[in-house]
């Protein structure tokens, strides 16, 4: 764990960056994430984010084919939202943990 | 006279009917178990029948062997259940139950991906999920000159997630022993952000990609198969080329699931992560492989979790309410090739650590280290898979719960 400021906020983030409570993501530390990673973010993209955050929160595990299913986006719309790791980077502006397997 | 019926008879659903027949009063509980399958298979066999490590004949039994005397034995297929009747229709007959348990594990749907069952399926693109896939694998494997391997994961969850890897590593060996290794490049391809996803793991583990020699494309989201040009491709044409072609398909629970409209999107049956009951009904328990818990699907899971919902199953018969307990832990052997391997231990919260195995200070297993003694566990684990985790017999000092004892949390890169 290591401590980052963003968006004018000194936050708990995991080595690569994911913040490390869920709770204490806003829009801005969102805007700023994204800006990092060359993404800016749209209206279409906060919808997805909101459904990612609703979805963790419900301690459901997320996919790519449960994000194109959920009837916000389909997996094309996804990859053009998020381009070259959909799930990873949408996480990580979501504030919410990364996609992981168990090692 | 009441009614416990179990669907499944593999790993969770025989360990259930071992604990629980002993548990219950033969003269106040009925226990059925239906499965539609004559012979049970360890599916961790799977993993070495490609290598000729293990015969066909060391990897399957008769099922009804390990049902205990007292249980009802159905080999019927199971065609609905009607959860709000308390009820199951199988192929030709209904049970009424009170009181059920779903152990209807996961398998892979390989017609989720478009051009996976294609012109090349079993002739260039193998699973080893599936005792038929693997053992076509191992005939294939036996005369394959060479080329490019892909060892694929078209999506996550999948049963025993550190299988590809194994896999990859085994076959590294395989090919060295057979002195062709310069005529095979390997390739791992995942949808994750690599081999490691956990930061203890990639610290301690990354140098086994290189010792090897396996060659990583993360980030790959499969969209089809291209048979013709022999080519895997993801949702933004980033094509990898292929002569032989060993995908894990999307994992799927069974579709008597998605019948009876008890799951989610991948047919999991959504259960409370700690008790184990299903979030549909209160007298609907569920276990294994084809819960939606974000544990490993995996049979060291699900023997953990068959101890607790034994006891909750026996505290719900009685009216008592659930006990909180299960707390996602794993235990697995990570077979690294060379006759060694690594032990992990983890839960849903603490990451694969450091330490000794299961004693502290002593071990004998080490575990996220590799040894040739784990190795042996390994082997030996199949052993006390016929003989004592299916008859629900416990292992001597393992929890069922993660103990901390012994452990190592401050993980930093090691000195080789």
């Amino acid at each position: 764990m290591a401590l980052k400021t963003i968006a004018g906020v000194e936050l708990k983030v995991s080595e690569d960056g994911y913040l490390d409570d869920m709770s204490q993501w806003n829009e801005e530390i969102a805007k700023e994430i994204a800006k990092e990673i060359g993404i800016e973010l749209t209206p279409k993209h906060f919808e997805v984010l909101n459904h990612l955050r609703e979805k963790t929160a419900a301690k459901e595990g997320l996919t790519i084919r449960s994000v194109g299913k959920s009837g916000i986006i389909d997996v094309k719309g996804l990859y053009v939202l998020f381009p070259k790791g959909p799930l990873k980077f949408s996480s990580k502006i979501a504030g919410i943990p990364k996609p992981t397997s168990c090692i | 006279m009441k009614n416990l019926l179990i669907l499944g008879a593999g790993t969770a659903g025989t360990m259930m009917a071992n604990h629980l027949r002993s548990k219950l009063h033969l003269n106040k509980w009925n226990i059925t178990i239906v499965d539609q399958f004559k012979t049970h298979y360890y599916q961790p066999g799977f993993l070495f029948l490609p290598f000729d490590t293990y015969t066909e004949n060391q990897v399957k039994k008769v099922g009804k062997k390990f049902i205990p005397k007292g249980v009802n034995y159905i080999q019927k297929k199971i065609e609905k259940i009607l959860s709000e009747e308390n009820k199951v229709e199988l192929e030709d007959e209904t049970l009424d139950y009170d009181l059920l348990i779903i152990a209807t594990g996961s398998k892979i749907a390989p017609e989720e991906t478009e051009g996976l069952i294609g012109p090349l399926w079993k002739k260039d693109i193998f699973d080893f999920y599936t005792y038929e896939g693997s053992l076509a694998l191992r005939n294939k494997l036996r005369d394959w000159e060479g080329g490019k391997l892909l060892v694929h994961i078209t999506e996550m969850p999948i049963k025993c997630p550190v299988a590809p890897l194994e896999f990859a590593f085994l076959a590294d060996s395989y090919f060295r022993d057979k002195g062709m290794r310069d005529k095979v490049d390997i390739t791992y391809v995942t949808p994750l952000t690599g081999a490691f996803t956990k930061p203890t793991c990639s610290t301690a583990l990354a140098y086994l990609l290189k010792e090897k020699d396996i060659h990583m494309e993360s980030d790959f989201a499969i969209e089809h198969v291209d048979n013709d040009k022999k080519e895997i491709v993801d949702f933004e044409d980033r094509r990898i080329p292929f002569d032989l072609l060993v995908t894990i398909p999307t994992n799927m629970g069974d579709e008597v699931i998605e019948k009876s409209g008890l799951g989610d999107d991948l047919n999991f049956v959504p259960t409370d992560h700690n008790t184990l009951q299903s979030k549909a009904q209160e007298n609907i328990f569920v276990i294994g492989d084809a819960t939606n818990v974000p544990a490993s699907k995996a049979g060291s899971v699900a023997h953990f979790q068959a101890e607790t919902l034994t006891d909750n199953i026996l505290l719900y018969i009685d009216g008592y309410p659930l006990k909180k307990e299960f707390d996602g832990h794993a235990n697995c052997f990570i077979e690294t090739g060379n006759n060694k391997a690594l032990l992990i231990d983890f839960n849903y919260v603490t990451e694969p650590v450091h330490g000794n195995f299961p004693f502290a200070k002593i071990g004998p297993l080490k575990l996220l280290k590799e040894s040739l003694f784990n190795h042996w566990g390994k082997l030996a684990f199949r052993w006390i898979y016929w003989n004592m985790l299916l008859k629900g017999i416990a292992i001597p000092f393992v929890s069922r719960n993660m103990s901390f004892k012994g452990k190592v949390f401050d993980i930093k890169p090691e000195k080789k």
